[in-house]
């Protein structure tokens, strides 16, 4: 009776996870099965020495089950096997010593050949610096002056909200994407400094064939030379907050004339953001500009809304500090930071911060409605 | 059976009431409320799990935030290793190796008690962050800095959690380490001792060696927090990496403490069921003795990726690679025992021959990511937890089960349900890689570890990888049934209870009265396990 049932839910659960999985093109599955070869010597050496190891322990494997099943096949008392009572060996033990020494030596010789190679950052063409931020990533192109934040895209960030309601998989490179790429010439040896501003992140593009922590207080340097245009997605993987899921990396690697377009007009927007850090501004340029910086920087936590998260991030929304007529305490919080709250001084300017703060004052049913100008940020750094 | 087991039957009077489990000095009892203990929390745990799988099996947040998210991921953590394995580990201890040496009790049997009831305070403590401003930890069961300290109220409670389970495993495993070399009966030389209880004298001293180095790395954190220290905080002149160390230098020998009373168990199994032996006894102890010893040396292997000096990811990566010898010495000596056996596959005997093939493939992903350029790749994503997943669940766990099948005619009296055994074995074991295997495809395919949302192209894989999830958690109702069918009736057993059963403890009756071996036995050459 029991045995009945059991076997219905059995046959039930097989039946419904073949419907999934016939469902799905099998060749998706072909595609999520193993390591990317990618496109730098480093990542063809590493996907190379992947797939050795993964042959040999794949053939340790077959020797060592096949030898198990037939043992387990053979003597077992059903078939009238009669135990014998031996019980060592010393050539035996001696040869499963010293073969698994020779497979490992075996291993151990590209594998240090290999690393010897990756810990080679002499010599670099150019250098960038990438500084991980919860949840952002920050880069530093130093031969260049150019500085720049990359965040998560929004289509991305509105669909992965806790029931948004948005399916992923309309959703273009979801998870993937972000609103400023890194630009990357290839055919150059460029040196990849990572660090952090708040907590230990992990920089990592499959595609070059390694990742590195960035740890904040240190400097770790790294290098890439990437030998074919194109884009090259990747995550942050060390575990760094609630968000650690949500920033990703996407490398734009393009020939060596385009890449020097591209750096000249990062130089002239930088230009113009500078300058309008110094200028009086409107309440309405204010308000504009405080949606984007608050949508971009601030609603990962105190969400859109100002609401906050129960427990974890105070709501904006009705916020004594936020309706505080004198803004100064307010000023020092952003720049600072508190406990969870980053400090935003290295990471917005004083327009941005001017921006977000006039917005908040004036939105959600807060009750100060004044407007922030550039130079009391200013004033307060 | 001994005259000396007769004369102990006269005068069992166990306590009545609660105050029997609430004051036990005895080991019986106390191994029992461990087992009790860890199958709680392994349901605890395994709750926790489920939200996870429940998350992660579609693309998209469905059902949790993802703050909450890495809470569950964290406490799973915890609760598993800390609440169902070791407490399981310990309970199989105190129940079998007085029994096995010949000893009346433990050696230090109120502390036994304190250790035991040391562990429902501090998962109190543990688990009721869970109501605090802040949340329950969420940094991860590694606990690394700086991001630990962003917690909120809950974080004094961890940081005393965890001293507090340290405190708990230092005391059992002194008392296994006291018991064993006062107490042996006459004639129990070291080298007869079943390999079950020298797989814990052996994980007694790396507990010893390992809990208070994590016990510091927690109190560092504790007062960098509260105090104003700067031990890993680099703009005090602290080093956040330098906690890395410090945790996995307990780490991995923990993950040792962990295996090895599984490695025992299925020692004690194989030769039973195979009729014959254990092969190579003698370097069956010492392969477990360097397995230990090399455990201290390998610890960088988890932090490949923070930059260290190349001679340092070399050193790492030969160390690594040497434990797989002693490893495959272990294997392959239980591969021999079955050799020519005339083996039958009772439950136990299903599960630890489980563990012989599960535990290897985590073996095999284990050599891979010790290959430091590799692991560069490998590193936190699901390539590591589908390592870690293979040896701890059908590698400790289907040990610790088989364990449990084992003896549970011994502890009750009564022969278990066969039938509903290997009904169990064989829906854990399908569903078990189900679980775990893809793992290793996304992993590779680059899905990163902690994440409660991924990218499309993973959703398949999660999907199939939940359905395992849901049915492994749902199969291991079936032992709870089983043992509770045990516990109430069912075919007495005898004392021997398995055919080729070897040692003191089938010499004594099923189920062995309250006080035994009140007399010692003598231990010849003949009567000894192996
Ligand atoms: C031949 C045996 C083994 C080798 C060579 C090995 C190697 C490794 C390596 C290199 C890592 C780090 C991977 C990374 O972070 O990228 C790792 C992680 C891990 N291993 Fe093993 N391992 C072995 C056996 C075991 C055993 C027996 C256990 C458990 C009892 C275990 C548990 C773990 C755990 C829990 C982690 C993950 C820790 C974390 O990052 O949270 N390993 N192993
Ligand atoms: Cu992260
Ligand atoms: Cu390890």
């Amino acid at each position: 009776m029991f045995f009945n049932k059991l076997k219905q839910i059995i046959f039930g659960i097989t039946a419904f996870s073949l419907l999934i999985i016939s469902e799905a093109a099998l060749a998706d599955y072909m595609n999520v099965l193993n390591l990317t070869e990618g496109v730098t010597p480093t990542s063809k050496m590493v996907y190379g020495l992947h797939m050795q190891i993964l042959y040999i322990v794949t053939a340790i494997g077959v020797v060592v089950f096949s030898v198990m099943c037939w043992s387990i096949y053979h003597h077992r008392k059903s078939k009238g096997a009669v135990a014998e009572q031996f019980h060592h060996s010393t050539t035996a033990e001696i040869t499963w010593t010293i073969i698994p020494i020779i497979i490992l030596v075996v291993m151990a010789i590209p594998a240090t050949k290999a690393l010897v190679f990756m810990e080679q950052t002499g010599d670099a063409e150019m250098t960038i610096k990438v500084t991980g931020y919860q949840w952002k990533w920050k880069y530093d192109y130093l031969d260049d002056d150019i500085s720049f934040f990359s965040s998560m895209s929004k289509d991305s960030n509105d669909a992965r909200q806790l029931g948004s309601g948005i399916d992923p998989k309309t959703i273009e490179n979801y998870l993937l994407d972000v609103d400023n790429r890194v630009v990357l010439p290839i055919n150059t040896k460029i040196r990849i400094l990572t660090t952090a501003a708040d907590v230990i992140h992990d920089w990592w593009v499959p595609a070059l064939g390694w990742k590195r922590d960035a740890i904040p207080g240190f400097i770790n340097d790294n290098w890439t030379y990437i030998e074919e245009p194109g884009v090259y997605r990747g995550k942050c993987a060390e575990l760094c907050g609630r968000d650690h899921a949500f920033m990703p990396i996407v490398v734009e690697a393009v020939p060596k004339a385009e890449y020097a377009v591209w750096v000249e007009e990062q130089k002239t927007m930088q230009l113009a953001a500078a300058e309008g850090a110094e200028r009086e501004w409107t309440k309405d340029e204010l308000l504009e500009k405080g949606k984007d910086v608050y949508a971009a920087n601030c609603t990962a936590c105190h969400m859109a809304e100002g609401q906050g998260v129960e427990g974890l991030f105070p709501a904006l929304s009705g916020s004594a500090i936020v309706n505080n007529t004198d803004a100064s305490e307010m000023i020092m919080l952003i720049l600072n930071g508190k406990n969870m709250m980053p400090a935003f001084k290295d990471i917005l300017n004083d327009a941005d911060i001017a921006a977000a703060m006039t917005h908040e004052r004036n939105s959600w049913g807060n009750t100060v409605k004044d407007v922030i100008q550039p130079s009391d940020v200013k004033a307060m750094r | 059976m001994s005259e000396a087991v007769i004369h102990d039957d006269h005068h069992d009077h166990k306590p009545s009431g609660i105050g029997r489990w609430l004051f036990s000095t005895n080991h019986k009892d106390i191994g029992t409320m461990y087992l009790v203990f860890a199958l709680i929390m392994f349901f605890v745990g395994g709750a926790m799990s489920m939200v996870i799988r429940a998350e992660l099996f579609q693309p998209g947040i469905q059902y949790v935030d993802p703050q909450f998210y890495n809470s569950m991921v964290t406490v799973h953590a915890l609760v598993m290793i800390f609440g169902a394995l070791m407490p399981a580990g310990v309970g199989l201890a105190n129940w079998m190796v007085p029994l096995m040496i010949g000893a009346p009790d433990m050696a230090l049997p109120r502390m036994n008690n304190m250790s035991f009831w040391i562990l429902p305070f501090a998962f109190t403590l543990l688990l009721s962050t869970f109501f605090m401003q802040g949340g329950a930890p969420a940094g991860g069961w590694t606990m690394y800095p700086p991001l630990v300290l962003q917690l909120g109220d809950g974080f004094p409670y961890l940081v005393f959690a965890v001293h507090f389970l340290g405190i708990s495993s230092i005391m059992g495993a002194i008392n296994i380490i006291a018991t064993v070399f006062n107490m042996r009966a006459p004639g129990m030389t070291f080298m007869r001792l079943p390999l079950f209880v020298w797989a814990w004298i052996i994980t007694a001293f790396l507990l010893i060696a390992a809990m208070p180095v994590l016990a510091g790395g927690v109190t560092m954190l504790l007062t960098d927090k509260y105090f104003g220290t700067a031990f890993f905080d680099a703009a005090g002149g602290g080093d956040p990496v330098m906690f890395q160390h410090i945790f996995w230098f307990f780490g991995h020998p923990e993950v040792y403490i962990l295996v090895l009373p599984s490695f025992g168990v299925i020692s004690q199994i194989i030769p039973t069921f195979s009729r014959k032996p254990l092969f190579g006894y003698t370097s069956m102890v010492y392969a477990t003795a360097s397995i230990a010893f090399l455990s201290f040396f390998v610890w960088a292997h988890h932090m490949f990726t923070v930059g260290m000096p190349l001679t340092g990811e070399l050193f790492f990566m030969y160390a690594t690679m040497s434990i797989a010898v002693p490893t495959g010495v272990k294997i392959f000596n239980w591969m021999a025992t079955m050799w020519r056996g005339s083996m039958t596959f009772e439950t136990p005997m299903l599960f630890a021959i489980g563990v012989l093939f599960m535990f290897s493939i985590g073996g095999f992903s284990g050599l891979m990511m010790g290959i430091t350029p590799v692991d560069f790749q490998y590193h936190d994503t699901y390539f590591i937890v589908a390592h870690f997943h293979y040896v701890i669940v059908p590698g400790i766990i289907f040990g610790i089960i088989g364990g449990i099948y084992f003896w549970l005619p011994k502890w009750t009296g009564n022969m278990y349900d066969e039938k509903l055994g290997k009904l169990h074995f064989w829906i854990s074991t399908i569903s078990v890689n189900v679980l775990f295997f893809p793992m290793h495809f996304i992993g590779l395919a680059g899905m990163p570890r902690r994440i409660p949302d991924y990218s499309v192209q993973f959703a398949d894989w999660n999907s199939i990888i939940s359905i395992g999830g849901f049915v492994f958690g749902a199969s291991q109702l079936i032992l709870v049934w089983v043992v509770i069918k045990c516990v109430r009736g069912g075919e007495k057993a005898t004392d021997q209870v398995w055919e080729g059963a070897h040692g003191l403890e089938w010499t004594l009756p099923s189920p062995p009265p309250f006080h035994t071996f009140t007399t010692p036995p003598k231990v010849t050459d003949a009567t000894a396990h192996s």
